[in-house]
């Protein structure tokens, strides 16, 4: 460092004397010992040239520590330039010769008690800056006295040292009371101080998450509030900040702090107006929609968040990190602004590149011609990352906006006819996943792609044409050549493009099997014998044990209808995406990542989640509109009040069902609605059939993927290495788990889970035993003999193997032979009735006692309940009928095939309000991550996914009643705490309660 | 908050640090460094840049790059705006912001950086309140300084730093008491080959130099204001006034200053003041490029449309150019392979044209890429978007200060695609 210093000053050009360019130039050797006797010269000029030149070299990275006492002795003096100066050289050194520091402390505590105030501050601001505790010791009675100056701008000072001081000692500032005097701060008269006294608690905080430091109550709010309007930018940024982490009481308030906050977005300062869009975007929250000041308050977020994109590129490059989320969340904002995201062919690549990814985002039908025309301008750019990510966004339109997809594949074929090579590449990558969106609609195409097939260099575009090839083999006449020339260099291929190899010629032969026998023959022994890849030798076996037992099965499995793939590409996952809106404008925001993954030293941040509205028109707008109907369709009057429900219980026909043998498959959700509009009376908990129902019926659909840069840590992560293949081989195996299900209590039932391609191929066969472990509640005495004239019924309900059943005692203490037993049920929530009659077949004489197991469907009369699990049982038998209620672990309703695909879990529980979601706590409850998701599975709810921030385990679970409705729940663990949070979303949040009592039942079982 | 401050400059030597905090070692320059290799253009280092302990947030200005180091979580535009303001400071301080200049005045530098920033919060930034706590160097001062042994460092606290107007020091005094105002528009546009507009949008500002005595009070209003929807103020302007009578009414700061600046978006038609007619060919197998251009004026009011330069990024194939301007002059640059075109004034009678071959390298395919044309020009009185000040009052004071409006129109990036 020495030699490079040297050399800069050589190498540049001697400036005027006049500058303090002379101070570079004398660092030749012996430099220090001249500099020292200049230091120690009688003459203050001299004196503090010397310092002069002693700061210069410091400031190119040179070391004059050893110059150290020479420096301090200049300290005493009463010229002020000499004395910053001599300050500046002590902040820097002072750590490496602390025992030399100690000099200094005489001449800073004089200089606190300087009367002029500059001075004062000066030297409290420079103590702190002295990373020694010898001196902190020294700092906190001249600190004190600062806090409580006359002086404003002393104490502003002295606000930021409280936080200095707590760096380097924390118990100390806690010892002497330091926190309290900042607090007191909050309430200071000049509004320069508050924002400094705001600015320190908000850097303590951040150190210690729990400290509960900033104390926000409306007082407080009240004058942040009024201090945001004087004080400088800087101060604004600090106060916006603070406000952020508050939570106003209810929708009033919130509107209240909101219109103090808007004269913020018209700040030249870019970093007020991002973080008042950070505090309009959460309070915001809280607003009801219907509100006039709620549609205001969107239209006037727009403007400012326009204008940051006219600012310098450093600054729009995070504005549109920021605005990436905001669009995400309130896509409303800026859906007319298109066009101020066009890219102009100067901005810096990472500026382009972000523009784009929010064209994408706000594209729609309304503007695609436009965003179309642009994106194919771009891919004539010279870029080529910038053209490969245009020409990318181009099937990422067509997916998105249905309408568009036409249009779509005509730009995307004008750029192959460029024939640029990369442009070719990328577009048959895209134009792959245009046909799996849209199956046998643009094949007419295929010709085209073929004409560039010795142009492919890249794996993922040879994947992408293979799986073309293979998939249209019959509408390509020399399809067989054309597989046959890759497999040539089959052993120079990158894997994905083997699998795809592998696969698509499986497929011709399924669909030619006459000519091409051969060949598959080639590439099967080729993926088997030859390869030394797992994956590729595990699917080369089973196709070939698939051709060779039963070539219609392969059929039926590998060339099964594929899944449709959806436009949720690269959307964060809901819960972060909530968390980073509330960090608008911070580094969690460009990173789109929780601040608690990346940033070092913020031990345990808190996560922050958005407000709940407390508006009263919320709750009416969120269910189905279907349900509304229903409702309003019955007469109230149908709706039995508890009265009426003994004479009820009395006209029902208490024969049993002549029904035998095996239960009814699971219903589907429009039956029960067809129930529910006969009998009414059931309202939202019924009337959301439509979601669980279509994605039941058409295989729950895949998103595309597509390279983001950002891939934050979410959910959608694939965990397999090869970028797309296993996407495609669930989908041509989609069959199988059809084939497997031979075990399963319903086949017909089964929704193919898709998601993890050969690993659910091979889990089927355990995932069929684990009902087995299902958690069943221990018998409880449900009719006791007193009531019962003797009999005595205890019983519980259990879920075998995928069957719902009453399990019950039945106990004589009368004195007589019992017999001629029958039970029934009243109408109820899901519709739960004997799939069998009561099997008592032989007479129960006195004392004896009886196990009996009645099998349950779900097919009977509907009405709802209160509480929802409550289930009302008449029995009869030779001497009376009897009347008693009990009560269902509604986790007896969840069904087998209750685990969602992820990316539906993903796009669920975005969609469901969040006025549907209820978190619950569960107390002493002592499992392992994984102890509790296995047993959760017993009870099928089945873990999705799991992420693991902070220590802190997050299991993503999902569960389906029997009704259809989907219950999807975070559950929130961490080692050592016995108590967990779970939250539950659901389109039906009346069942959240019992979902609830169940988790802690089958927890704590 | 802000822990280190690096500047950079163009061929990567660190020429000077500043630490806030404790010392951060200049090591940590070396992922900026790996970043800068990444990039192709120097303007293409992004940003934000994470490294194992801190993060290197960064500006690039007059070649030099301002790299931030920051360890905790702190707002990235809070870091930029900081560094852009550093840059501004400088540039006033010395006239230029260069590394020689900041090399000059190290001490000074120095100084600055401390007094701007306590512990990572800024402290003070606003120029005013700068320039009385540490002098500006001038020659003379620093002449007299040298002879007389007293310091440019101001002994007193700088009055505005706690009032209500910190953006104003008080007993200010001139002889001349003027002020004047600047409306300057820039356009950003882009154009397509067929010379429909894709996309157009004005970024105006006004910029005030404001040299009156005491404490005078303005106000402004404008013929239009109903223009002027997206605004962003500079701190004394009075918002509420604005929310309610459109009135700009605000305690201006001592000498320059940016007023406001605004934003009218394309949804508002905005008049396209030049159009170019273009005919730039390739043909396959032939080695040749055709090259025409021609520009020419609209919807400007009559005004004369001055200080046009035209630049082009040519296909990097093409070898060098023969051109024939009809005015003004034009170089072309065989390394970078930029074309530029100073055509000065646009006659409306003659209109400037640039025509004649390209030259491609022997045996070099036909180029995929179009190229963009930039263009510049300005347009004196006149502010494209109509904005019109209608008149400046003064209250507070006694005098008659002399009040002068200028407009003037730029082109900001106008690029126009072929």
């Amino acid at each position: 460092m020495q030699e490079w210093a040297n050399q800069l000053c050589e190498n540049r050009q001697f400036g005027s004397k006049m500058t303090d360019s002379k101070y570079f130039t004398t660092t030749k050797k012996g430099e220090i010992f001249e500099l020292k006797a200049e230091l120690n010269s009688d003459k203050k000029e001299k004196k503090k040239e010397a310092v002069k030149k002693v700061i210069a070299s410091m400031t190119v990275g040179k070391d004059v520590s050893a110059l150290f006492p020479d420096v301090v002795n200049c300290m005493q003096t009463d010229n002020l330039e000499l004395k910053k100066l001599v300050y500046l050289y002590l902040m820097n050194y002072a750590k490496s010769q602390p025992d030399m520091a100690i000099m200094a402390v005489n001449t800073f505590v004089k200089d606190c008690e300087d009367p002029n105030p500059l001075i004062r501050a000066l030297a409290v601001r420079t103590m702190g800056c002295i990373r020694v505790d010898k001196i902190t010791e020294y700092l906190c009675e001249p600190l004190r006295k600062c806090l409580k100056d006359e002086d404003p701008y002393v104490r502003k000072t002295a606000a930021v040292c409280v936080a200095k001081l707590h760096d380097i000692n924390a118990q100390l500032v806690e010892d002497q009371g330091f926190l309290d005097t900042l607090k007191d701060l909050i309430s200071d008269s000049n509004p320069m101080v508050v924002a400094n006294a705001v600015a320190a608690l908000s850097e303590i905080a951040e150190s210690h998450p729990n400290s509960n430091l900033m104390d926000l109550n409306p007082q407080t709010i009240n004058k942040l509030l009024t201090a945001l309007n004087e004080c400088t930018e800087w101060g604004q940024i600090f106060i916006l900040d603070c406000l952020a982490n508050y939570t106003p009481r209810d929708d009033r308030e919130s509107q209240s702090i909101c219109e103090r906050v808007t004269p913020r977005l018209s700040h030249a300062n870019s970093a007020v107006v991002l973080s008042a869009v950070k505090v309009l975007m959460k309070f915001m929250e809280m607003l009801p929609k219907d509100l006039d000041y709620y549609g205001t308050l969107l239209k006037k977020l727009a403007p400012p968040l326009v204008t940051l994109l006219s600012a310098e590129p450093e600054l729009q490059y995070v504005a549109l990190r920021n605005i990436n989320l905001i669009v995400q969340r309130r896509p409303e904002i800026l859906k007319h602004e298109m066009k101020v995201f066009f890219v102009k062919y100067n901005d810096p690549i990472y500026v382009k590149l972000e523009k784009l990814d929010i064209m994408i985002r706000l594209a729609s039908q309304a503007n695609i011609a436009q965003v179309l025309a642009e994106l194919k301008e771009y891919a004539t750019e010279v870029d080529v990352d910038f053209v490969r990510k245009a020409v990318r966004a181009i099937g990422r339109c067509a997916i998105k906006v249905e309408q568009s997809a036409e249009r779509c594949v005509s730009t995307l074929l004008d750029l192959i006819q460029t024939k640029v090579n990369y442009v070719v590449q990328e577009a048959i990558v895209v134009i792959k996943d245009i046909f799996r969106k849209y199956p046998n609609k643009y094949e007419s195409v295929i010709a085209t792609l073929c004409e560039n097939l010795d142009s492919l260099d890249e794996p993922e575009a040879r994947a992408a044409m293979i799986w073309i090839v293979g998939e249209y083999a019959e509408r390509i006449d020399n399809a067989d050549e054309l597989l046959e020339s890759f497999l040539e260099g089959f052993h120079d291929e990158s894997t994905q493009v083997q699998l795809q190899l592998l696969t698509a010629i499986v497929k011709l032969f399924l669909k030619k099997p006459t000519e091409t026998q051969e060949l598959v023959q080639q590439v099967l022994s080729l993926a088997t014998q030859d390869s030394d890849n797992p994956d590729l030798r595990d699917r080369g076996y089973i196709y070939w044990r698939l051709l060779s037992t039963d070539p219609v099965a392969a059929k039926e499995v590998v060339l099964a209808e594929k899944p449709l793939i959806s436009e949720e590409t690269d959307l964060i996952e809901p819960t972060l995406l909530e968390e980073l809106i509330c960090h608008i404008g911070t580094l969690a925001s460009v990173y789109h990542k929780p601040p608690s993954a990346f940033v070092e030293g913020s031990r345990g941040v808190q996560h922050k989640r958005l407000p709940g509205s407390t508006g009263s028109g919320e709750s009416v707008e969120s269910p189905d509109t279907g349900s509304a109907a229903g409702v309003s369709d019955a007469p109230p009057a149908v709706i039995p009040s508890q009265g009426d429900l003994l004479g009820d219980l009395l006209n029902l026909d208490l024969t049993p069902p002549a029904t035998t043998g095996p239960p009814p498959p699971a219903t589907s959700g429009l039956q029960m609605g067809a129930m529910d509009l006969l009998g009414g009376g059931l309202d939202s908990l019924m009337g959301d059939e439509s979601e669980p129902v279509t994605t039941r019926r058409e295989r729950p659909p895949i998103p595309l993927r597509t390279g983001t840069p950002q891939s934050p840590q979410t959910l959608q992560q694939s965990p397999s290495p090869p970028d797309y293949s296993p996407t495609e081989l669930g989908g041509d195996l989609g069959g199988s788990s059809a084939m497997g299900a031979g075990f399963g209590a319903a086949p017909a039932a089964m929704p193919a889970p898709v998601s993890g391609g050969l690993d659910d191929l091979f889990d089927l066969g355990g995932g069929v035993g684990m009902p087995m472990g299902a958690f069943s509640p221990p018998k409880i005495v449900w009719l006791p003999a007193m009531k019962g004239k003797g009999l005595e019924i205890s019983g519980t309900f259990a879920r075998r193997a995928g069957v719902f059943q009453m399990e019950l005692t039945l106990t004589n203490k009368a004195m007589s032979v019992m017999t001629d037993f029958a039970i029934q049920f009243n109408r109820n929530s899901f519709g739960i009735a004997p799939a069998g009659p009561l099997q008592v077949l032989t007479p129960l004489s006195p004392n004896q006692s009886i196990e009996v197991t009645l099998p349950l469907n779900t097919v009977g009369p509907v009405m709802k309940m209160e509480p929802l699990n409550n289930l009302q049982v008449a029995v009869k038998n030779n001497i009376d009928v009897f009347y008693f209620s009990c009560q269902y672990p509604i986790s007896m309703l969840f069904v087998e095939d209750g685990k969602m695909e992820r990316q539906v879990f993903l796009a669920t529980w975005k969609d469901i309000p969040n006025d549907n979601e209820s978190q619950f706590q569960i107390k002493d409850c002592h499992l392992s991550s994984d102890a509790a998701s296995n047993k959760l599975q017993g009870s099928n709810i089945f873990t999705i996914a799991k992420r693991t921030v902070d220590g802190q385990d997050m299991l993503y679970q999902s569960m389906k009643l029997t009704n259809g409705i989907w219950v999807l729940a975070e559950l929130r663990l961490q080692a050592g705490n016995p108590n967990y949070t779970v939250s539950l979303k659901c389109r039906a949040p009346e069942v959240s309660q019992c979902v609830f009592q169940s988790y802690e039942a089958v927890l704590k079982n | 908050m802000i822990h280190s401050l690096f500047l950079i400059n163009a061929s990567g030597d660190i020429f000077l640090e500043k630490h806030w905090k404790s010392v951060v070692s200049r090591s940590v320059c070396d992922y900026f460094f790996e970043a800068q290799e990444r990039a192709t253009e120097p303007e293409n280092v992004p940003p934000v840049i994470p490294t194992p302990h801190h993060y290197l947030i960064s500006v690039l200005r007059h070649r030099i790059y301002f790299v931030a180091v920051i360890q905790s979580e702190v707002p990235p535009l809070f870091v930029i705006e900081f560094l852009h303001r550093v840059v501004d400071t400088f540039q006033d301080y010395f006239g230029v912001c260069t590394e020689a200049a900041i090399k000059d005045n190290v001490v000074v530098v120095y100084e600055l950086l401390e007094e701007m920033l306590d512990n990572g919060f800024p402290l003070a930034t606003e120029s005013n309140i700068l320039k009385e706590l540490i002098k500006p160097p001038t020659i003379l001062r620093t002449m007299v300084n040298t002879i007389t042994g007293s310091t440019n460092v101001g002994e007193q606290l700088p009055t505005g730093q706690l009032s209500v107007v910190p953006w104003r020091r008080t007993g200010v005094k001139y002889t001349n008491n003027e002020a004047y105002f600047d409306v300057v528009e820039e356009i950003d546009a882009i154009i397509d080959k067929s010379g429909s507009t894709i996309t157009a949008e004005i970024q105006g500002v006004i910029d005030a130099c404001v040299k009156l005595t005491g404490m005078p009070d303005l106000t402004l209003s404008f013929m239009n204001p109903r223009l002027l929807d997206d605004v962003s103020f500079h701190p004394c302007v009075r918002f509420k006034r604005w929310e309610a009578e459109r009135i700009l009414s605000f305690i201006p700061p001592d000498g320059n200053f940016r007023l406001l600046s605004y934003h009218v978006s394309s949804q508002n038609l905005v008049a396209i003041p030049v159009y170019v007619k273009h005919n730039i060919t390739f043909r396959e197998g032939s080695s040749q490029g055709r090259f025409d251009l021609t520009l020419g004026p609209k919807q400007t009011m009559g005004k004369a449309v001055e200080a046009v330069l035209v630049s082009s990024q040519l296909p990097r194939g093409v070898l060098n150019a023969n051109l024939n301007p009809s005015q003004g002059t034009y170089t072309f640059d065989p390394v970078t392979k930029l074309l530029t075109w100073d055509v000065g004034k646009i006659n409306p009678q003659k209109l400037p044209n640039l025509k004649g071959t390209m030259n491609l390298q022997a045996g070099a395919s036909k180029p995929d890429e179009n190229p963009t044309i930039n263009i510049q020009f300005k347009i004196q009185q006149m502010a494209i978007s109509g904005l019109k000040v209608n008149r400046l009052d003064m209250y507070g004071e006694k005098y008659k200060p002399f009040k002068g409006i200028k407009y003037m129109t730029k082109a900001g990036k106008f690029q126009v695609r072929t």
